[in-house]
């Protein structure tokens, strides 16, 4: 051997590591400081979260599909029960529909500021930008307090609507949000956006092609970053979306730089559909649940009719799906979650390829992954 | 505490105490988290370093990122039986003083996960807890209140007490790895797959015996447990040796079966 031949050099990054989102491991082969390949080990937070909910009685999953995107528990529970709605032939008051949506805005809103926040965060910004998206999180967790009792585990939906009204303190509150966020969105894009750090650092990075988003079947700001305007409250439009206006942004290059902008026009057009949904929120008719529905004996011995259902809405991370099969009995007999995190997840290998170490974390950070809904 | 010369002492501007006073105070007020987050519970965690609850007003808000700097582990979030090797290997390479808060449900006792057959039943099977912050997960204030409970633990602590000037060699906590039915410690099963959990030597009675593999609950392993007919037939507290209360909080899903 040569003394100048070089060598490749195996780096382990994680499960332990502050920027990997939770315990998720990646094994980085380097040559010099450039990524030769990059192996993801994913399992760390596996907590049999199908396996339960086969075992457990309907209702009893909702409080676990909380836990699986911990930032979105909302949209969460939005798929599943739509999902069980489907299998069991449920209708949705007007009302509820319109609760639903407004919360999953809120949450697009959370999830978004939080996950540009911590991408800036793994770019060696410590917590500053993270500071932004954390204040308008704890507002908007203050209305997800009020209306379900928790902060962020809100277990809010049931099948056939919400589990409650909104209370009368909400609207008053939520109006005095809205009227901050223009403001703090003009805010956080001015700090971020023009950055000349934070657009050397994400621009030309972790490039998706349309082709090849396409090819790995991936979703939401990431699929949408690189140029393709597919959204599933557009394309398979559920609740109330199909009668709301509003713009799917796409980037063009389908870098770091164009996921964070796509990211930051998502939250100013869930501005916009939650000015709609509160100007008809007082107009809407029929309860916040299904009267067939109100009482929890019902969600607890609910029976679908044997059959399949599958239910899919835009999560922040995008495509959620529940895939549910039931035999008539209270349990299902068979229950899949589609995780756009951990199908977001397996391009990372291609994106990280050929850039230098520092980017990894920055290109992973970019994906907004949750180690809950990745493992399961 | 004052006493009559202390205050007139310090009408001087000399300042009396002891060393463990100043000792436990340094110490209290510069608590060093390691930033490691395993689940929801880290969300939350970090929502308490944010400016709303703001944990810098307790000395605690710097997170380091290597064990060796970190005083204080939070475990927030579900310990899987495959991270339980990891965890145990970061508390081992923090340097003494430490101090684990286990936060949450699942780091408590599993929490919901608890009848998983992934999911390690409680992270004081393997390191020592002081400080328990119930919740799924903990409000920030939650965590806020956890964090001010060891530090009061820490002002309680005496210098010729404490284990790390104690004559005792320091000792590594021994790194459970994935056995037949489960984790097992040299050999013999911490927390079966399915089952209840057994008693680990730090919590048991006998903590002194120091992973004798005697098992306090000794019962039939079953491969495949999760809500199976044998646990609702079966009342666990007939197996021999378990407590009513114990196995009662291991039933799954309701208390039924009187």
């Amino acid at each position: 051997m040569s003394a100048h031949e070089s060598h490749l050099l195996q780096v382990n990054i994680g499960p332990q590591h502050p920027s990997t989102h939770g315990v998720f491991r990646m094994e980085v082969t380097l040559d010099g400081e450039t990524v030769v390949a990059l192996r993801p080990v994913f399992g760390y937070l596996h907590r049999n979260h199908e396996q339960l909910a086969e075992a457990s009685s309907y209702i009893q999953t909702m409080p676990y599909t909380d836990r699986l995107d911990y930032f979105n528990s909302m949209t969460s529970n939005y798929g599943y029960a739509l999902a069980v709605e489907r299998l069991a032939g449920i209708d949705v008051p007007q009302r509820a529909n319109y609760i639903r949506a407004l919360m999953s805005e809120l949450t697009r809103i959370l999830n978004h500021a939080t996950a540009i926040g911590f991408m800036i965060n793994d770019m060696g910004a410590w917590h500053t930008a993270l500071q932004f998206g954390m204040r308008e999180r704890e507002k908007i967790l203050d209305l997800f307090e009020m209306a379900s009792g928790a902060r962020m585990m809100c277990n809010y939906f049931r099948f056939g609507g919400v589990v409650r009204d909104l209370p009368p303190e909400f609207l008053p509150y939520f109006d005095q949000l809205m009227r901050g966020l223009p403001a703090f969105f003009d805010e956080f894009e001015r700090l971020l956006r023009d950055n000349e750090i934070i657009v050397a650092r994400s621009s030309g990075i972790g490039i998706l092609p349309r082709e090849v988003a396409a090819g790995y079947s991936v979703t939401g700001p990431v699929l949408r970053g690189s140029g393709i305007p597919y959204d599933i409250r557009r394309a398979e439009p559920y609740g109330i979306y199909g009668e709301l206006a509003f713009d799917i942004p796409v980037g063009s290059v389908g870098d770091v730089y164009d996921r964070t902008l796509v990211r930051f026009a998502e939250m100013r057009q869930s501005y916009r559909m939650l000015q709609q949904i509160r100007e008809r929120l007082p107009d809407t008719i029929g309860g916040h649940i299904n009267p067939a529905m109100a009482n929890f004996g019902k969600q607890k011995a609910l029976r679908p009719p044997a059959g399949e259902a599958y239910a899919r809405v835009e999560s922040p991370k995008g495509e959620l799906g529940f895939y549910l099969v039931s035999d008539g009995s209270t349990r299902p007999y068979r229950y899949k979650v589609r995780a756009p995190s951990f199908i977001n997840l397996t391009p990372l290998g291609a994106m990280c390829r050929g850039h230098l170490l520092a980017d990894v974390v920055v290109i992973l950070g970019s994906i907004d992954i949750v180690m809950g809904e990745v493992d399961r | 505490m004052a006493t009559e010369p202390q205050l007139a002492a310090e009408r001087h501007g000399v300042f009396l105490t002891t060393v463990t006073r100043l000792y436990n105070w340094g110490r209290r007020s510069s608590v060093y988290p390691l930033s490691f987050g395993l689940a929801c519970c880290a969300i939350e965690m970090m929502a308490t370093g944010m400016a709303r609850v703001d944990l810098a007003r307790f000395g605690a808000e710097m997170f380091r990122a290597s064990p060796r700097q970190a005083d204080l582990m939070i475990v927030a979030g579900t310990v899987t039986k495959k991270m339980a090797p990891q965890v145990v290997r970061l508390y081992n390479q923090m340097p003494e003083p430490r101090y684990v808060i286990s936060m949450g449900a699942c780091a408590t006792s599993g929490g919901p996960f608890r009848d998983g057959y992934n999911v390690l039943r409680g992270i004081d099977l393997l390191i020592p807890v002081d400080v328990y912050v119930p919740g799924c997960p903990p409000r920030p204030e939650a965590l806020l209140h956890g964090l001010m409970t060891l530090q009061a633990q820490i002002d309680a602590q005496r210098l010729d007490a404490v284990r790390w000037y104690s004559d005792r060699e320091a000792r590594d906590h021994p790194v459970p790895t994935l056995g037949q039915h489960g984790l097992a410690i040299d050999g013999q099963t911490i927390d079966p797959i399915g089952g209840l959990p057994l008693l680990s030597p730090l919590t048991s009675p006998h903590a002194e015996a120091h992973r004798s593999g005697q098992l306090e609950h000794p019962q039939e392993i079953r491969l495949f447990p999760i809500m199976d007919d044998l646990v609702e037939r079966e009342t666990p507290w007939r197996a021999r040796g378990v407590a009513r209360e114990i196995a009662a909080d291991d039933l799954k899903r309701g208390g039924n079966h009187e």
